[in-house]
């Protein structure tokens, strides 16, 4: 059945915005995997029912790590912090490995620019979720995938 | 051979935070693996790691064996006066480590 000219102009267009939504999709698809964070007993006894907010903090990490014996990790709070709460902590947690708590990061007093890096060692590909504690309570968290070829806790060396 | 190197800038903006990298010579044993006769090898990580700028504590990390050998840390600290920075760890072992680095602020 063919359809009047000025309908299918139409229905063409309303195509092209879907693709357009579409396109946006991965992007949001980011702030929506921080949101659902994933199943850590740990990391839940540490909320302790409290929901932190998918913002501010960010978690670089990268897509894939050739070896899981040394991950690089950058994690960024986005500031500015004065005259409003300062970062106190930095809590690393891993998805799969035997030791689910990965560290701590504290700053008792605080600091305008607050970044950390390290390296990780991952078991395997997971995900690691970063919360940031501020010093009025408020939590922030971010969320990181990475595929891991080659396994940080078998390595004999 | 020193157990750790510690990096800071030559010169330090007063009031700016500032950047401070160190490296530990660290195994940080996860205690899963086994030695040649298939004995478990203990259990060696750092524990705690604390850095304190003219005695009081500016920045401090909780580690575990999910960081990898040989710590490696950056971070930020505000330059306030010229001092000394004194980094300080203690492993499962229960050995103390310690390096420090003077900062020139001006």
């Amino acid at each position: 059945m063919t359809m009047p000219d000025s309908r299918r102009l139409r229905t063409r267009r309303r195509l092209l915005q879907a693709g357009g939504a579409l396109s946006i999709v991965p992007w949001l698809r980011v702030g929506a995997a921080a949101a659902d964070l994933p199943d850590i007993p740990a990391l839940s006894a540490f909320l302790a029912g409290r929901t932190p907010r998918s913002e501010r903090v960010r978690l670089l990490l990268p897509q894939l790590a050739d070896n899981g014996q040394a991950v690089p990790m950058k994690v960024v709070i986005d500031g500015p912090f004065a005259p409003g709460p300062h970062v106190s902590a930095i809590h690393l947690f891993s998805e799969t490995n035997p030791v689910p708590e990965m560290a701590v990061f504290e700053f008792p007093g605080p600091v305008e620019r607050i970044e950390v890096e390290s390296r990780l060692r991952l078991a395997n590909t997971q995900r690691i979720v970063a919360v940031a504690a501020m010093s009025d309570g408020t939590l922030y968290s971010a969320v990181a995938e990475v595929i891991v070829t080659l396994a940080g806790c078998l390595d004999g060396t | 051979m020193p157990d750790a190197r510690v990096n800071v800038p030559d010169r330090i903006p007063r009031g700016k935070p500032f950047e401070v990298r160190i490296l530990i010579r660290h195994p940080m044993e996860t205690g899963y693996r086994l030695d040649e006769v298939g004995k478990p090898i203990p259990r060696n990580v750092i524990r705690t790691f604390t850095c304190r700028y003219d005695g009081e504590i500016a920045f401090s990390a909780r580690l575990s064996s999910g960081i990898a050998a040989n710590p490696y840390l950056r971070f930020f600290v505000t330059a306030r006066e010229s001092g000394l920075l004194a980094f300080e760890w203690q492993d499962d072992g229960g050995v103390h480590g310690s390096d420090s680095v003077a900062v020139t602020v001006v």
